[in-house]
């Protein structure tokens, strides 16, 4: 029916459906309330970088070896890395410091791209507001190091990809080092 | 019941007895009586605008299909979002309270008020149930509308002493409107006063009751002339109250806020109250003039209270503004200015037509459908026109087709 004023109606009818609506269809109300519903985010999701370690204990199963490539190739330079030294002054394989200012880091994951020992990956935790400007939003090492279940449960494909890698290596490693122990055995024999 | 219905009288006369036996003096028990029906009055309708500030974001939400407020609550219990008004009243006091340096200090200060006392006046001449008016007054139709025009005044005041030009925009924007809107709206309340033989509302709602054939209420609504006037009232009252879709004076895509641009703070608060209680105001007009009053519609529904009745009129047709706001956008200015004067005056004079033919013709059956014709010739005639004149057509781009 078309007469002066039925498009009025038409459009009050349609909001009178949208208003009945959502209160007997549930999916009609899309809102997340939010610190009590939490949004299922893609796999894929990242926030900012963190450091994975291996076991249970986060200084001993670190993988970072301190070898500074993340540091050099970070575009905006936000991370920070110190070497860890012995008594003796020799260098370690460890980070002394390891800080990344989240505030400078634009999430671009080449860190985790060029990282050689699976150590440095991104984090999928979007909850980092903070009271003050600084120094909270530098992270460092102690705030960085999280457990390898952790990223298995953010990342569930990469980490068993990632897994399977490292496994692999080892394996090869092992193999490695079980021929040279052969090679070394047999030597002496040789020589003899 | 009949306790029920009385109850707000009885409970005063019962408190001023009581102080009356402790002696206190008659005069102040008189001053004392007025106050109090003062202080109801206005304790309601403020309730009703804090009720009503939530509540058009809930219905609007909904209409939205979204929530809306829901997290205000009162320490560990939400309410749904209710306690919402007292932290928007704590922020809108707490706020500063800027001033431009060039405006019109003075001015600027009193148009919140001069916004508010006539908001507030016209609430004395409604009938909010059996018995229960403020304010007898013969003509308290006239009054209804020679105070509430106040608020022009009050609009302007607060749109030139800003010295800003959205401000006066805005300001002169709502004068013109609301000037053009107020005489379809009086003579919409003239065809009333007509019918009924009184510019007494009290007497505008007694010749509402009774029903016919026993269960149809002789409200004005059900005619065809009342109810034509009804929608140019109802129109004419979304106008005047500044609401969508007529919300011009306000239009924030140009005007930032209008004549509430220099506001902040308390005063902008007191001009946001002033416009709903405005808008209750105007809501009860609409009731009493053609949806009969504190009536009950039905002659069962009688045992429920007449105040009651007349509240939830009032509600309702405040969620009928809600509802209209969520459906139509703001019009522009000239298709509003076109509106009052080509539509809504010539259907006001109509029904205004109708209504006497109704009278004269017997307000029987024959005058009901005589006056249908007269409403209806008409209103078909002028909307086909006017969908003709404003229909949306396909735009031309002259210099790239």
């Amino acid at each position: 029916m078309n007469f002066p004023g039925s498009g009025i109606l038409k459009g009050l009818a349609v909001t009178a459906r949208n208003f009945a609506g959502s209160y007997f269809e549930k999916d009609r109300l899309i809102t997340e309330q939010y610190p009590e519903e939490r949004p299922k985010l893609p796999e894929n999701a990242r926030s900012f970088p963190f450091l994975v370690y291996d076991g249970g204990d986060p200084e001993a199963g670190m993988r970072c070896v301190s070898c500074k490539i993340c540091e050099k190739e970070c575009p905006p330079q936000c991370i920070y890395i110190v070497q860890d030294r012995d008594a003796a002054g020799k260098a370690l394989k460890r980070p002394k410091i390891f800080d990344i200012d989240i505030s400078v880091c634009m999430s671009c994951q080449i860190c985790v791209e060029v990282c050689p020992f699976e150590s440095i990956r991104m984090d999928a935790d979007y909850e980092l507001s903070s009271f003050e400007r600084f120094g909270s939003l530098v992270l460092d090492k102690a705030r960085l190091l999280k457990s390898n279940s952790y990223y298995r449960s953010i990342h569930p494909t990469e980490a068993a990809e990632t897994d399977a890698r490292l496994e692999a290596d080892r394996k090869k490693k092992e193999a490695a080092a079980a021929a040279k122990a052969a090679k070394a055995a047999q030597t002496p024999e040789a020589a003899k | 019941m009949d306790l029920l219905e009385r109850a707000p009288i009885e409970l005063k006369s019962w408190f001023l007895s009581l102080l009356g036996s402790f002696g206190v003096p008659q005069w102040i028990l008189s001053v004392l009586s007025a106050l109090l029906i003062i202080g109801t009055v206005i304790g309601v309708f403020l309730g009703l605008f804090a009720l009503m500030s939530v509540m058009e974001r809930k219905i609007l939400a909904r209409a939205q299909n979204r929530y809306g407020p829901n997290r205000v609550g009162f320490f560990r219990w939400r309410l749904f979002g209710l306690f919402q008004p007292v932290a928007d009243g704590i922020k809108m006091i707490t706020k500063e309270d800027l001033v431009p340096r060039t405006a019109d200090k003075a001015v600027h200060f009193l148009a919140p008020v001069a916004m508010m006392i006539p908001a507030l006046m016209v609430l004395a001449i409604l009938p909010y149930g059996r018995d229960m008016v403020p304010a007898e007054l013969d003509a308290g139709l006239l009054y209804f509308f020679a105070v509430g025009a106040g608020t022009e005044v009050a609009v302007f005041m607060a749109g030139w002493a800003s010295n800003n030009k959205y401000s006066v925009l805005g300001a002169m924007r709502a004068i013109a409107q609301m000037i053009s809107y107020e005489i379809p709206l009086v003579i919409a309340a003239i065809i009333a006063a007509m019918i009924s033989g009184s510019l007494s509302p009290s007497a505008i709602v007694a010749a509402q009751g009774g029903f016919t054939w026993g269960f149809v209420p002789q409200w004005f609504v059900f005619t065809p002339w009342g109810f034509a006037a009804c929608l140019v009232f109802y129109i004419g009252a979304l106008a005047e109250s500044n609401r969508s879709p007529f919300d011009l004076p306000e239009g924030e895509s140009e005007l930032v806020a209008g004549h509430l641009t220099e506001y902040s703070g308390f005063k902008y608060a007191t001009f946001f109250m002033a416009e709903y209680v405005g808008m209750f105001a105007v809501c009860g007009m609409l009731v009493t003039l053609f949806l009969g009053g504190w009536q009950a519609p039905l002659p069962l529904l009688t045992i429920i209270p007449s105040w009651c009745w007349f509240l939830g009129k009032v509600c309702f047709v405040a969620f009928t503004m809600v509802w209209v706001r969520a459906t139509l956008p703001r019009l522009r200015i000239d298709h509003l200015l076109a509106f009052a004067w080509k539509f809504l005056l010539p259907m006001s004079f109509a029904a205004f037509l109708a209504a006497a033919c109704w009278h004269y013709a017997g307000r029987g059956p024959l005058a009901w459908f005589l006056s249908l014709a007269i409403v209806a010739v008409p209103y078909l005639i002028l909307g086909t026109a006017f969908s003709n004149r404003f229909a949306l057509s396909r735009r031309l781009y002259q210099f790239s087709e």
